[in-house]
């Protein structure tokens, strides 16, 4: 297709979430985009900034979405906590002209409102795209029962993602069924895996991931599939019953592209026995 | 009534408070709430009430984790989690003893390696957690299993840019 | 002579077949004594099950039917107009009562619940055959009306009438119309200012030729019945001829006489001779008799050691010669054939609530005297400054719910506006003062009606209001400071607010004297005295007597719009009254045996309507065919049994429970 987005990899992109950018990176390069990594970046500030110093958080996000702006086209956040910072960031310069001016300062950029920041699903879920994927699968993930989890980051708050529906969002289920999995309807598409309480309690992270899970096993899933580095870690980690899959790693698998065993030994709970 | 710290906690986050008018949606929806000390609807009406002792000091900012469930489904579109972001900072500045250390420990280690590096470097990061958590125990498996998995790396990767890094700790105020 | 009957029952889908067995209750019915036809049918009031009524009256020649169906209120008109254009006289059918009063109440026992059904309609069908064939009777129309209250709902129904072309009487009490509206500035929910509207309607009324207005009037006595009222009216004398007086005002810079405004709620003085209110139709003076010197009963003493005359200072400063202290009340009548009763509220006295301090501290007032504060032309020119040192107060706490949903202490209630009307006050005393801080404390927010929750909002989002959920304990004044102790119920925190001024949204009430109102025109009133509506979803404005209608919060509280909805309301069932020549009275009232009546009059006395009347050529008590409504009072009280009601006579009640008396014993 040629085109060319801006590329933001986050700090996960070399350490936990190393195989969701591999087969992400898999992906696009088969659909033909192209990916230009920013030549400067820095952490978003993750959660931790917002929770001591908003303004923090502010500043290093709006640098990042400043360096987009310098490179003119929209800005690809594989991250899903990394794309709520930016795009929260984004929404600010967007809607408050004072903010706006004073990061435009800060940073040494101008706002360019036609630069938009993509999370992932944002790219992959392009209706014009379908045709494309389609085309690609080789090995349709027939039988493959999923339920589609995705979390906080790219869903809330609606106004800032802009999400198709935030108690019940279908973008990653309509790429799941285009590769030809069967997907289940459940009811914690949108619910909280912990994020860093991960860190910080681990029994309460495990309540939250075991409800999660009991209901993706209820619903008589194979795997659950997420666009989400913490969500994958917290769900992978604290628990034993179900593989959780990025939804990029399933389209590589249905594309027979990229070294899919590698990133298999990447997770907790071996999802190889499914293929 | 101190009124000022709804006209502060309103000017930093954004959030028309005033408008709450306590259906309660927020707690009912919320995943921590049963952690928290006072539910997120009692959050804003103390903020609405000026109380700014008792939430300061509570356990209810620390434990919000942001996940906007709340903010997406209340009536009014308030978002508590920018309201509870005002009140930790707040919490910070006054010097008040926050009353979850452990998460402090953690978003203070995790902010210290990002103006280290620009980036985050997790095994630095989870060191400097646990050292000032002081709490060696509970959740090193993590650490230990992420590592073993290679999904931590060793060497940490520097940002190019560490002089506006700084310039932007500095601005903060951090 | 045998009547041939018939039995129609309904099965009212379910409602009734599910618990009786409809067609054990045919085979009863058809074995019973006259009856010729019986049959059910799923839906009797149906067009098919109506046509199956008239197609059996006409086929076998019914002279008396029973249908057995829901309560008489429903459909006891539907089939009697059935058969009535089959040429069987409506009175011959009756309803046997087989749903309220059986199938539903016996869901459990159908076996019992069917020889109940047939009870009743062996009960109905004696009834039927001593039923009479009657007519209609006919009443002529008085096509004027009276309005009893100029406030805006007395004012809009008057209007609406006038325009119609009928003549319109409105009495009013006091000295101006225009009734509590006009103490108010601004409304809900869009601020619209409250003179310019009312003032334009007071316009209207006073140029309307078909209107008349009597001031400082009350209703004396009403006699008639609907169609045919005969209202007297009592006037006060104002003292003043308003042909005369040129309104320069002297007599007002004169008088020695120094009480505390009605109209501005205390927040200022008057003279005995005063202006009521600052509307156009006010500017002529009115003078008040039990506040003037000139009419106070002055000891003899003092007469002696002072002047020796009575006061006169107003008379001797008129230029025009216009007041007259010697004028007396008049009495007039008006004869119409409806009555609109407009009578309106009161605010429930704050005295009543001494926790408050009302009455005691300067600064705690209700609700209508801070519309006084607000209106421009008020005894603050508008500025919302507080009674006791004249201050701009920065904090005010209005106080929602007083007196009312008190139902142990005070009015179990709701009085409906006051939510609204005091968010409306907050808001507009924010935008007035922009420093201040207006607290309301609540039990709940009731905003239910068009743009009511979003103008509430909106009084949270710019005004800033400050809503505190709890009932306040008290008030109390302490170092020029006014202290409001109450609690926040959503923080369960005990709460003491500093204000300044404190506003009570007191509970309304019917209007002093609506009670003795009510009696004089047989009007039912409610536990609190307010009038009663008929029924209040499906007859709300039809008072209890026929011909005269409600309007306005004399009924029960509520705001202007449903005021002037409902005064609109009693306009057009009025004109839908007068589209008619004549009226349609149903027959079944009271008959004398005018040989057995003895002219004792206890039956007078005893009816609620005022029906019976003293016939004083035959010493017999007669019935007044138009207003009897054939409630059976004066029947019960007849010593010597000389009145009965037609068609429902007591030799046919006592054969109706004989029936039922015997065949509950064989079940």
């Amino acid at each position: 297709m040629g085109e060319t987005f801006s590329y933001y990899p986050g700090c996960t992109s070399h350490s936990t979430a190393i195989e969701y950018i591999e087969a992400s990176k898999a992906v696009i390069e088969a659909l033909g985009i192209e990916l230009k990594e920013l030549p400067d970046w820095c952490c978003c500030g993750a959660a931790s900034a917002h929770n001591l110093s908003s303004s923090l958080a502010l500043g290093l996000s709006a640098f990042n979405v400043g360096e987009a702006h310098k490179e003119g086209k929209d800005l690809v956040i594989p991250c899903a906590g990394c794309y709520g910072n930016l795009a929260q960031a984004d929404y600010v310069m967007r809607y408050d002209e004072a903010e706006r001016q004073r990061l435009e300062k800060q940073m040494g950029f101008k706002f360019d409102t036609e630069v938009k920041m993509l999370s992932l699903v944002d790219l992959l879920a392009r209706e014009e795209l379908r045709p494309a994927i389609k085309n690609l699968v080789k090995k349709p993930l027939k039988g493959l029962k999923v339920v589609c989890y995705y979390g906080c980051a790219i869903v809330r708050p609606a106004a800032i993602t802009g999400v198709d529906n935030s108690e019940n969002p279908l973008r990653i289920d309509t790429m799941m069924a285009d590769l030809g999995a069967e997907v289940i309807d459940w009811s914690c598409k949108v619910d909280c895996c912990g994020g860093d309480l991960g860190l910080t309690d681990a029994e309460k992270t495990t309540e939250l991931v075991n409800k999660i899970v009991d209901y993706a096993v209820a619903a008589e899933a194979d795997c659950l599939v997420t666009s989400c580095a913490l969500c994958e870690a917290n769900v992978d980690i604290r628990q034993q019953r179900l593989p959780i899959l990025y939804f990029t790693e399933l389209m590589a698998e249905a594309f027979q592209i990229g070294d899919r065993q590698r990133w298999w030994k990447k997770h907790f709970n071996d999802p190889s026995g499914l293929f | 009534m101190a009124e000022n710290l709804l006209q502060k906690v309103v000017a930093e986050s954004g959030q028309p408070i005033d408008l709450c008018y306590q259906c309660r949606k927020c707690s009912v929806g919320c995943p921590m709430v049963e952690e928290f000390d006072f539910p997120p609807n009692m959050v804003m009406r103390m903020v609405q009430l000026g109380m700014k002792d008792e939430l300061l000091k509570s356990k209810a900012i620390w434990m919000c984790i942001s996940c906007e469930t709340c903010g997406s489904r209340c009536p009014n579109e308030i978002r508590i989690a920018p309201v509870m972001d005002s009140l930790r900072a707040q919490c910070l500045e006054e010097g008040i003893a926050p009353a979850d250390p452990v998460t402090v420990a953690l978003h203070s280690a995790f902010i210290e390696s990002i103006k280290t590096f620009g980036r985050v470097h997790e095994a630095t990061m989870l060191m400097n957690y646990k050292w000032k958590s002081k709490n060696f125990t509970s959740d090193l498996d993590v650490g230990i299993k992420l590592f073993l998995k290679g999904k931590i790396p060793l060497m940490p990767k520097k940002s190019e840019n560490m002089a506006k890094i700084k310039e932007i700790f500095q601005e903060a105020g951090k | 002579m045998k009547k041939k009957l018939g039995v129609f029952i309904c099965w009212c889908g379910s409602n009734i077949a599910s618990s009786v067995d409809v067609d054990k209750a045919v085979a009863e019915a058809e074995k019973l004594d006259g009856v010729v036809h019986a049959e059910n049918y799923m839906y009797m009031c149906s067009d098919p099950g109506q046509q199956l009524v008239k197609d059996t009256i006409a086929e076998k020649g019914l002279e008396g039917v029973v249908v057995a169906c829901c309560s008489p209120r429903m459909h006891e008109n539907t089939f009697r107009k059935a058969a009535g254009s089959v040429g069987l006289n409506s009175y011959l059918l009756e309803i046997a009562n087989i749903r309220e009063q059986c199938s539903w109440v016996h869901q459990n026992n159908k076996p019992l619940a069917t020889a109940k059904a047939v009870s009743i309609i062996e009960g109905t069908l004696d009834k039927v055959k001593e039923n009479l064939p009657l007519e209609t009777i006919t009443i002529d129309i008085t096509k004027r009306n009276c309005v009893v209250g100029g406030g805006i709902a007395g004012i809009m129904a008057a209007l609406d009438l006038a325009n119609a072309g009928y003549d319109v009487a409105i009495i009013e009490k006091e000295p101006a119309i225009g009734g509590h509206m006009s103490q108010i500035g601004q409304t809900f929910p869009y601020f619209h200012n409250v003179p310019e509207l009312l003032q334009k309607k007071i316009d209207e009324v006073n140029a309307h030729p078909r209107i008349k207005v009597y001031l400082n009037s009350e209703v004396e006595v009403l006699d008639g019945y609907v169609g045919n009222f005969n209202v007297t009216i009592r006037t006060k004398p104002a003292f003043v001829d308003p042909d005369k007086c040129s309104a320069c005002g002297k007599c007002l810079e004169v008088c020695p006489v120094s009480v505390a405004d009605e109209f501005n709620r205390g927040l200022s003085q008057r003279g005995a001779i005063f202006r009521y209110n600052q509307t156009e139709g006010a500017r002529i003076p009115v003078l008040e008799q039990r506040d003037c010197l000139h009419f106070v009963d002055v000891e003899e003493a003092e007469m002696d050691a002072g002047a020796g005359v009575r006061c006169r200072a107003c008379v001797e400063a008129c230029p025009e010669n216009a007041i007259d202290l010697g004028a007396i009340r008049t009495l007039s009548e008006e004869f119409v054939g409806a009555i609109v009763m407009a009578t309106g509220y009161d605010l429930y006295s704050p005295a009543k609530m001494p926790e408050y301090g009302a009455g005691k501290i300067p600064d705690v007032i209700d609700a209508l005297a801070f519309e006084r504060l607000l209106d421009p032309k008020g005894p603050t020119g508008g500025q919302v400054l507080r009674p006791s040192d004249g201050k701009v107060p920065k904090n005010v706490v209005f106080i929602q719910c007083v007196g009312s949903r008190d139902p142990e202490r005070h009015k179990a209630y709701c009085s409906r506006a006051c939510c609204m009307y005091t968010a409306k006050q907050a808001r507009l005393y924010r935008q007035q003062v922009a420093e201040g801080t207006a607290y309301i404390s609540y039990m709940d927010i009731r905003s239910d009606s068009r743009d009511f929750e979003e103008f509430v909002q909106a009084g949270m989002e710019e005004e800033n209001l400050v809503y505190i959920r709890g009932r306040v304990a008290k008030v109390i004044q302490e170092n020029g400071f006014l202290k409001v102790f109450t609690s926040d119920t959503l923080t369960s925190r005990q709460l003491e607010i500093e204000a300044d001024l404190v506003v009570l949204a007191m509970a309304m009430e019917p209007k002093a004297g609506t009670r003795e109102l009510a009696k004089k025109m047989n009007v039912t009133i409610d536990g609190d005295a307010f009038l009663s509506e008929t029924h209040i979803k499906l007859y709300p404005v039809e008072s209890s007597t026929k011909g005269v209608y409600l309007a306005g919060c004399g009924q029960s509280p509520k705001d202007i719009t449903d005021t002037v909805s409902q005064a609109l309301a009693t306009a057009g069932k009025i004109q839908l009254m007068f589209s008619n020549e004549t009226l349609i009275a149903d027959p079944l009232i009271a008959e004398v045996k005018n040989d057995i009546c003895s002219g004792c009059g206890i039956c007078i006395d005893i009816c609620p309507y005022g029906a019976r009347l003293m016939n004083d050529f035959t010493r017999i008590s007669d019935v007044n065919q138009a207003v009897c409504q054939g409630c059976g009072a004066c029947i019960a009280a007849c010593p010597n049994k000389a009145c009965e009601l037609i068609n429902s006579t007591s030799r046919q009640f006592i054969r109706m429970i004989g029936d039922f008396a015997g065949k509950a014993e064989a079940v």
